[in-house]
């Protein structure tokens, strides 16, 4: 594996959003990608169910690719790249 | 367990004539803060606080009603004369003495109102006025409407623009989604 694709899958941070209701998840989201170097990877777990769409939007106007969104048990998980500049 | 993976959308080549037209997307976002009953006031804060987490420059211009959320919590009478004192006795100003604009119940509604966004962890318009702080959203007081309904700037909150004019509002809301709320 080279160094690029071990960098591409690894987790860069993590956020615990679980209970939150909405606009925390996506305003702690945005905090914590200002953090991120491009091409790092943020991942998000979260129980409110508007949070899959909002999370696609979010992704979608700040041009930040969501490249997971999955459940399991009823906890949403996102990973989301931060853009390149 | 269930795994949508969400593709990036491949990079499409634009045709040649279109190549100078970008998408519009909106940068900027602009609500007037017309209302200050607790129902409208949180819906104003839960998108300002959302819009510039999408990167957007976001400005609320508070008049009117909208200005009381803006007073310390702890300043009970303002105004200099007895119409404007009258005024903030019938209509205390704070975050946390907001009304509801039905079911107020004497104060009923919103003490039931907050409990539930406590059960629910939602953020209540005073944590989402740090958050809009914090984020970096220009809370903008209509100077008019102050000077009008007695309010002084000792009497509002910290962390607000400078108070302002329409001129100004409506200089922001160039090119901006724009609420009326």
């Amino acid at each position: 594996m080279t160094q690029e694709m071990a960098m591409s899958i690894t987790i860069a941070m993590s956020l615990d959003l679980k209970g939150l209701s909405c606009p925390m998840p996506i305003i702690k989201t945005a905090k914590a990608m200002k953090q991120l170097a491009p091409g790092q990877l943020l991942e998000a777990f979260a129980t409110d169910p508007g949070s899959v769409p909002d999370f696609k939007a979010w992704a979608q106007t700040t041009g930040n690719p969501l490249v997971e969104s999955s459940q399991e048990g009823g906890v949403f998980r996102f990973v989301l790249r931060k853009k390149e500049i | 367990m269930s795994i949508a993976t969400i593709e990036t959308p491949p990079i499409e080549q634009p045709a040649p004539q279109l190549a100078e037209k970008k998408p519009e997307v909106a940068e900027k976002l602009v609500i007037f803060a017309w209302s200050g009953e607790l129902d409208k006031i949180w819906p104003t804060l839960i998108l300002a606080t959302t819009g510039a987490a999408m990167g957007k420059e976001t400005t609320v211009f508070f008049t009117f009603w909208g200005l009381f959320p803006l007073v310390k919590n702890q300043v009970r009478i303002t105004g200099e004369n007895w119409m404007q004192k009258m005024l903030s006795m019938m209509n205390r100003g704070g975050d946390e003495h907001l009304k509801l604009s039905k079911m107020n119940f004497a104060g009923a509604g919103p003490a039931m109102m907050n409990h539930l966004a406590k059960e629910h962890n939602v953020a209540s318009p005073h944590e989402l006025l740090e958050v809009a702080k914090e984020m970096g959203v220009h809370l903008v007081p209509c100077q008019m409407t102050m000077d009008l309904l007695g309010l002084k700037r000792e009497d509002l909150i910290d962390g607000l623009d400078e108070p302002a004019g329409a001129t100004l509002a409506l200089a922001q809301a160039q090119g901006a989604i724009t609420l009326f709320i």
